[in-house]
C-alpha cells in the first residue's frame, strides 16, 4: 500500500466522513493541508476572521443537522476560534475544529504562533486531541466525528502539528470508532417510560417543556404526536423554537425570562412537567426555589449530567428524545384536562404577546413583517440581545432548524456568520439574520465572505443606536444610568454594504417596512436592511433576574 | 461529606488535565488525588477524595463519566473498601530526645526512613486514622515537613 502524508489522510478522512464544506482561514501551520485543499474535491470557504469560520460551521450544522467543520492555523488562528467553539459547546452543536500546531519538537517552547490549544479548549469541547504521531491521525479523525455527532453532540478539536501533516504513513480506513469510555445511552429504560406514562395519564395540570434536544434528535414529529395525542400543551425554550409548530393551539410559545405570560404561568401552576431535551437553565427557571412548586418532573435527556443538576427530577429517562417519545407515545392517551386547558386559554386571551401598534417604526413590527413576507419559511439567525428576543417572540416558528441562535453562551456576532453557514446548507432558502447595530459590528467583516460567495443572505439591523438589552437593564434596574451603552460612531450601514458590493436599504418609516422587505427578498445578493427603530423600545414581558418566572413585568393585563 | 471515588481512565497524556480541569471548571473541591498504572498498562486508576453534599457528588460522578477518557467510576464510599496513604514526616530532634521519638513512632507501627543530626525522617503507610494518630504523636516534637501521597483505595468483598 502506498504511503500518504498527514495532510492527505486528513482530506481523505473528511471525504469519507461525507464532509462537503469547510469554513476557515489559512496560516503557516496549515500550509501542508492547504496545499492539498488546493485541488481537493472539497468546498472551502475563506472567511475574513476565524471566529466567522467557527460560527459559519455552527450555522451550517444547526441548519443541516450535519457536523460543521472549521479550520484555523496555530496560535491566534486557533484562539480566534475559541468563542465559536464555546458557542457550539453550550448549545450542543456537532462541530469539528481543525487547528494547525507548531512542529511537535517545538511544542511547549513558546514558538512563533504557538498556543496550548488543547489546554485552552478543554473546558469548551466535548473532547479534544493533539495528534503527535501521523499513525494516529486517521483513528483520531474517525473518533472525533463519532464523538461530535453522537450522544449529546458537541464540538471536538483536532490539533495537528505541521510535521504530522507532512509525515507519511500507510493509510488504513478505520471502519468504526472504538472508545471504551464512551457509550451514550439511546434507548430509554422501559420501566421508567411506563412510570412516566402513568404519571402523564393521571396528571391534572401537565405541561411539556421542550428544548433544543428535540431538534438535535429530530424528534419534532414524535413530539407533535405526543402533544396532540395527550392534548398536553407545549412550551419551548429558545433553542427549542421550531420543535413544535407555534401556529398550533397547544403551543404556548417560549417560556422563561422573555417568555410568554401564559407559558410562564402554566409551568408555574403545573402539577407535571415533562421536560424533553431541555436543561432547566437559569433563564428558564428564574428563582429556582420558587420554580413550579407543585410539579412532579419527568426529564427526558440524553445527558445524564443534565438530570437533577438544577432541579430535582422525579422520573428521569436517559436516552434519545426521538426513541423515547416513540415508545412513550404507545403508552399515553388523551388526558382529561379540559379545565386546565381552559385556564391556559384565559391566560392566553388576557396576556397575548403584544407591542404598541402606533405609527412609529418598532422592531417587533419589523420582525412580524419579515415573518409575513417570508410566509414563515425563512431560516432566521439572530445576534444576541433585544434583537434575539424579539426574533424569538415575533417570528412564528413551525419547523425545526429554522431558528439559529446562540442560546447558552449568548454570543454577540453569531448571527451573521451563522447565516452564511445556513445559506450554504440551504442555498434555495431565505436566510435572515436579525441583528442589532451593536452585534452586527462584531463580525461585520464577513460581508466579504457573503458577497464573494454570492450569498443572498439578508441582514435586518434593528438599529436603535445603543446596546439595547444592557440599556434596558440600566433603565429598569440602574436608574437610567446609561453607562457605555450608547453606540456612537456607527457606520452608515447602507454605504458600508455598498462598499463591500452588497446592497444597503435604509428604512425609517413604518409604512416602508413591507415593501423594503419585499425588495430585499427580490435581490439575489447580500442585503443589509438598516431599520431605524424606536430607540427606547424594551423587550417585554420580562422576568427580572433572580425572580420567580411568574413575576413578570410588562405585557401583563 | 467526604467521599472516595475510584476512576479508571485511559493511560494517555492529557487525561489528568481533563480530570483536574473538570474539577476546577465546575468548582468542585479535591481533597486528594492519587494516580498510577493498573494491572492493564493502557489503564490508569485515579483515587479521588472529594468533599461535597450529595448533589455535588452526584454531579461530580456524572461529569466524570462524561469525559471520553474516563472508562469507569466506582464510588467506593458506597462499598466495602480498604484505603492506604503513605506519609513521610521530618521531625526536629536533639541528641536528647532522638531515642524518645524513635521509640514513640515504633509503638504506632511507623518506620524510621532516615536519621540525621537535627532531624529524623519517618515513613508510615496506613489508613487515615493511622496517619492522623502518627501526626498527633509527632506534633509535640516539632514537625518540620509532611509529605503525603493522598489516599488510594480498593474495593474488597463484604465480610459476612
Amino acid at each position: 500500500m502506498s504511503k500518504m502524508t498527514g495532510a492527505e489522510i486528513l482530506i481523505e478522512m473528511l471525504k469519507r466522513e461525507k464532509v462537503e464544506i469547510i469554513f476557515g482561514y489559512p496560516g503557516g501551520s496549515l500550509l501542508p493541508i492547504f496545499d492539498k485543499l488546493y485541488d481537493a474535491d472539497l468546498k472551502f470557504v475563506l472567511t475574513r476572521h476565524e471566529q466567522g469560520a467557527a460560527h459559519a460551521a455552527d450555522g451550517y450544522a444547526r441548519a443541516s443537522g450535519k457536523p460543521g467543520v472549521c479550520m484555523a492555523t496555530s496560535g491566534p488562528g486557533a484562539t480566534n476560534l475559541v468563542t465559536g467553539i464555546a458557542t457550539a459547546y453550550m448549545d450542543s452543536v456537532p462541530m469539528i475544529a481543525i487547528t494547525g500546531q507548531v512542529k511537535t519538537f517545538l511544542i511547549g517552547n513558546d514558538a512563533f504562533q504557538e498556543a496550548d490549544v488543547t489546554g485552552i479548549t478543554r473546558p469548551i469541547t466535548k473532547h479534544n486531541y493533539l495528534v503527535k504521531d501521523v499513525r494516529d491521525l486517521a483513528r483520531v479523525i474517525k473518533e472525533a466525528f463519532h464523538i461530535a455527532t453522537t450522544g449529546r453532540p458537541g464540538p471536538v478539536v483536532i490539533d495537528i502539528p505541521v510535521d504530522v501533516q507532512i509525515h507519511q504513513t500507510e493509510f488504513h480506513y478505520p471502519k468504526d470508532a472504538v472508545i471504551r469510555g464512551y457509550n451514550p445511552t439511546y434507548m430509554g429504560h422501559i420501566g421508567q417510560i411506563k412510570r412516566a406514562a402513568k404519571a402523564i395519564n393521571t396528571s391534572k395540570r401537565p405541561i411539556i417543556y421542550a428544548g433544543g434536544g428535540i431538534i438535535l434528535s429530530g424528534a419534532h414529529k414524535e413530539l407533535y404526536e405526543f402533544s396532540t395525542k395527550t392534548y398536553i400543551p407545549v412550551t419551548t425554550t429558545l433553542l427549542g423554537l421550531g420543535g413544535f409548530p407555534e401556529t398550533h393551539k397547544l403551543s404556548l410559545g417560549m417560556l422563561g425570562m422573555h417568555g410568554t405570560v401564559y407559558a410562564n404561568h402554566a409551568i408555574m401552576d403545573s402539577d407535571l412537567i415533562i421536560a424533553i431535551g431541555s436543561r432547566f437553565d437559569d433563564r428558564v427557571t428564574g428563582k429556582i426555589d420558587e420554580f413550579a412548586p407543585h410539579a412532579k418532573v419527568i426529564h427526558i435527556d440524553i445527558d445524564p449530567s443534565s438530570v437533577s443538576k438544577n432541579i430535582k427530577v422525579d422520573i428521569p429517562i436517559v436516552g434519545d428524545a426521538k426513541k423515547i417519545l416513540n415508545e412513550l407515545n404507545k403508552h399515553v392517551k388523551k388526558v382529561d384536562i379540559q379545565e386546565w386547558l381552559d385556564k391556559i386559554d384565559t391566560w392566553k386571551d388576557k396576556n397575548p404577546l403584544r407591542f404598541q401598534e402606533d405609527d412609529k417604526l418598532r422592531p417587533q413590527y419589523v420582525i412580524r413583517e419579515i415573518y409575513k413576507a417570508t410566509k414563515g419559511d425563512a431560516i432566521i439567525t439572530t445576534e444576541v440581545g433585544q434583537n434575539q428576543m424579539w426574533a424569538a417572540q415575533y417570528y412564528t416558528y413551525t419547523k425545526p432548524r429554522t431558528f439559529l441562535s446562540s442560546g447558552g453562551l449568548g454570543t454577540m456576532g453569531y448571527g451573521f456568520p451563522a447565516a452564511i453557514g445556513a445559506q450554504f446548507a440551504h442555498p434555495d432558502k431565505v436566510v435572515f439574520d436579525i441583528a442589532g447595530d451593536g452585534s452586527i459590528q462584531m463580525n461585520i467583516q464577513e460581508l466579504a465572505t457573503s458577497v464573494s460567495n454570492k450569498l443572498p443572505v439578508k441582514i435586518a439591523i434593528m438599529n436603535n443606536g445603543c446596546l439595547g438589552m444592557v440599556r434596558q437593564w440600566q433603565e429598569l434596574f440602574y436608574e437610567k444610568r446609561y453607562s457605555y451603552t450608547r453606540l456612537q460612531g456607527c457606520p452608515d450601514f447602507v454605504k458600508l454594504a455598498e462598499s463591500y458590493g452588497a446592497v444597503g436599504i435604509r428604512v425609517t418609516k413604518k409604512s416602508e417596512v413591507r415593501s423594503a422587505i419585499e425588495r430585499a427578498l427580490s435581490i439575489k445578493n447580500t442585503v443589509i436592511m438598516d431599520f431605524r427603530v424606536e430607540k427606547e423600545e424594551n423587550v417585554f414581558p420580562m422576568v427580572p433576574a433572580g425572580q420567580a418566572i411568574n413575576r413578570m413585568i410588562g405585557g401583563m393585563a | 461529606m467526604r467521599r472516595i471515588i475510584g476512576v479508571l481512565v485511559e493511560n494517555k497524556f492529557g487525561v489528568l488535565a481533563h480530570v483536574s480541569g473538570l474539577f476546577s471548571a465546575r468548582g468542585f473541591n479535591i481533597t486528594s488525588l492519587a494516580v498510577g498504572e493498573t494491572e492493564d498498562p493502557t489503564v490508569s486508576r485515579m483515587t479521588i477524595v472529594v468533599e461535597g453534599d450529595e448533589r455535588t457528588l452526584e454531579q461530580i460522578k456524572k461529569q466524570l463519566n462524561k469525559l471520553i477518557d474516563v472508562i469507569r467510576i466506582h464510588d467506593l464510599t458506597e462499598r466495602n473498601f480498604i484505603d492506604r496513604e503513605l506519609v513521610i514526616v521530618k521531625v526536629k530532634v536533639t541528641s536528647k530526645n532522638r531515642q524518645e521519638v524513635i521509640k514513640a513512632i515504633e509503638t504506632v507501627g511507623a518506620k524510621v526512613a532516615h536519621i540525621g543530626v537535627e532531624a529524623v525522617t519517618i515513613e508510615s503507610a496506613g489508613d487515615r486514622n493511622n496517619i492522623d494518630t502518627l501526626l498527633e504523636l509527632l506534633k509535640p516534637f516539632g514537625i518540620k515537613e509532611v509529605v503525603r501521597t493522598g489516599r488510594i483505595a480498593i474495593a474488597v468483598e463484604d465480610n459476612k
